[in-house]
């Protein structure tokens, strides 16, 4: 079902947790909010599932106003980040519980409950599970169980507040790859929350980046990486190198010395440069805008990782460089360096 | 383990031991007589059918007390907090006095109730009031902990399945509850079989109708006939440990299923 979420604001006291947030997920999607902690991506979620309510703005789902009806009305499957199992019910129970609690009217009978639990606990394959305790879980399994129990009541929309946060990585991994094949089964529209923007990248269809309650970037992985909207979003997915620059007119300048780069439409003034790792090109001394000397290398696999230090820079500013291994690079070389890609914002106060 | 063992035995097995040992006074006819005589079977049957009614309606309002304590943010929660272990604190004479006060007839609550034709003081509903009293703080106390631990996010799991404030109560928080409500249960029965002090003030104390097994006991000693004191307390003993035993194989059924983890 399509979710479309118009103007939403909510404080908790003085702090804006959302500052008119407006999000439009279609159907089947699997979207990813991504942000810092405090960005306000649980509360945009929690709002969506009936378990918070905006201080203004509107929930759709599937075109019906969602903000007449409360978590219990809305059919809305969520799961936690730290499970929140039933713990004096078997993990049978636990699943069947939505289908236990329905209305009289609608509620199935012992047969087809049974049937609908195991079906459930099939696909997550845990069946050889259903008579254990959640105690008696591990953490992996624990959350495969709450999402079993979340589909049980087939939801019109899935979400998940950072579903992997409290797992260890190697879990997570398996995890993401998991969630990641079920969406492309059962293609109901899923939501989920994380800080980790390789978890959002690697999982979701669509990332919609978030920072101080408000909507940085909405796009595909691919857009959120190669084409940031913001400083913010470049900062925050993937690793950035981050010079401060001065830009007048299509002349950008580090400490006053031009860098034969273009402004490429950035506002006169203050900005910040930002170049991935990957996009400066080394070349002999003097070839470019930037000249520095390597003080340490290291390689491993495809790449080799340069620590160069920037001369001319008051005090000294160290920056990591990931170059190929077409030519091998000596702790001591000076060499220069050229952004490839690159972009410039400018600075905000 | 050894210093474990020689305690016990010194402060509980060996004084229980000696009750035992001075029933042992009496033939087997004559124990059999004086714990069927009318006036024990009656004052036990007044001691621990109070107890039960006592218990059972401190756990429902102890459960009611604790919920607000922990959940709701309200204007003097820390005194209402404070003031549930009153009763702990409180000697239990002055605690009987200030009972027997307010229940009398012209006491604050005893004057309107005897409008009404309820006569509390000096009657079995006094005892019934006194046991309420001085067990109350064993249900909070035991189950609020529990509670504070209890995530508010089973209940919204709960409420995202489908459940309605029913269900979820009935269903998913007072299950998670059970062991430690039968816990604050049996604390709060076992104290009020026990309780003297403030009983004995607001009871009335007539033989057959208000008269407290614990008081028998009292009474048979200060006429000197100790053996039939301890015949009454084995009794005693033996069904509270009876019960006490009880309430801790339930206590395990349920811990069993809902292990801690």
């Amino acid at each position: 079902m399509a979710i479309e979420v118009k103007n939403i604001v909510k404080k908790f006291g003085s702090f804006a947790a959302l500052d008119n947030v407006d999000l439009k997920v279609a159907d089947g999607e699997l979207l990813a909010l991504l942000g810092p902690s405090g960005s306000g991506k649980t509360t945009l979620l929690r709002i969506i599932a009936g378990l918070d309510w905006p201080d203004s703005g509107e929930v759709a789902i599937d075109g019906e106003n969602a903000l007449t009806r409360g978590a219990s009305e809305r059919q809305v499957g969520f799961v936690f980040q730290h499970y929140a199992l039933f713990r004096h019910m078997t993990v049978f129970e636990n699943v069947a519980f939505g289908l236990r609690v329905q209305p009289r009217a609608i509620r199935k009978d012992e047969a087809t409950i049974r049937a609908r639990v195991k079906e459930l606990l099939d696909l997550v394959q845990l069946d050889w599970l259903s008579n254990r305790y959640p105690s008696q879980l591990s953490g992996g399994q624990r959350q495969r169980i709450a999402l079993a129990r979340a589909l049980a009541i087939e939801p019109r929309i899935l979400l998940l507040d950072e579903p992997f946060g409290a797992l260890d990585a190697k879990v997570r991994k398996e995890l993401r790859q998991w969630l990641r094949s079920l969406h492309n089964e059962i293609h109901v529209t899923s939501i989920f929350v994380t800080h980790d923007q390789e978890e959002a990248l690697e999982v979701a269809n669509r990332v919609v980046v978030m920072d101080k309650g408000k909507i940085e970037q909405i796009g595909t992985p691919g857009e959120v990486y190669d084409n940031p909207a913001t400083a913010f979003v470049h900062g925050f997915i993937g690793e950035s190198i981050v010079l401060p620059v001065d830009v007048s007119g299509d002349a950008v300048r580090l400490d006053g010395r031009p860098l034969n780069i273009a402004a490429h439409g950035a506002a006169s003034g203050a900005a910040k440069l930002f170049v991935r790792r990957h996009d400066m090109a080394i070349g002999p001394a003097g070839s470019g805008a930037l000249d520095g000397a390597i003080r340490h290398v290291r390689s491993f696999g495809p790449i080799q990782r340069a620590e160069v230090a920037l001369s001319g820079r008051e005090g000294s500013t160290v920056i990591e460089i990931d170059a190929p291994r077409d030519r091998e690079l000596q702790a001591g070389e000076i060499v220069s360096l050229q952004p490839r890609r690159y972009r410039i914002f400018a600075t905000q106060d | 383990m050894g210093l474990t063992l020689t305690w016990l035995s010194v402060i509980i097995l060996i004084p229980l031991a000696a009750l035992f040992l001075k029933t042992f006074e009496l033939s087997l006819d004559q124990f059999w007589g004086v714990i069927t005589s009318r006036r024990t079977l009656n004052a036990l049957k007044i001691s621990f059918g109070l107890s039960f009614a006592a218990a059972c309606v401190n756990l429902v309002m102890g459960t009611i007390i604790v919920w607000a304590l922990v959940r709701y943010r309200f204007p003097g929660r820390r005194l209402f907090d404070a003031i549930v272990d009153i009763p702990f604190a409180l000697p239990t004479a002055v605690a009987g006095v200030a009972l027997t006060q307010l229940f009398a007839q012209k006491g604050w609550l005893g004057a309107p109730l005897a409008e009404l034709g309820i006569k509390v003081a000096f009657t079995p509903i006094g005892i019934f009031v006194a046991m309420v009293f001085i067990g109350i703080p064993f249900v909070v106390r035991t189950v609020q902990p529990v509670l504070i631990d209890l995530d508010v996010e089973i209940e919204e799991a709960a409420a995202s399945l489908g459940a309605n404030r029913w269900h979820t109560v009935f269903r998913v928080i007072l299950p998670s509850l059970i062991p430690a409500l039968l816990t604050g249960f049996a604390l709060a029965f076992a104290r009020a079989v026990g309780e003297y002090g403030s009983v004995i003030f607001i009871a009335g104390n007539l033989p057959n109708v208000s008269e407290i097994a614990p008081l028998l006991v009292v009474i048979r000693l200060s006429e000197f006939r100790y053996a039939d004191a301890t015949a009454i307390a084995v009794v005693m003993l033996v069904a509270s440990f009876l019960i006490i035993f009880l309430i801790n194989r339930l206590q395990r059924w349920a811990q069993a299923r809902i292990p801690v983890h």
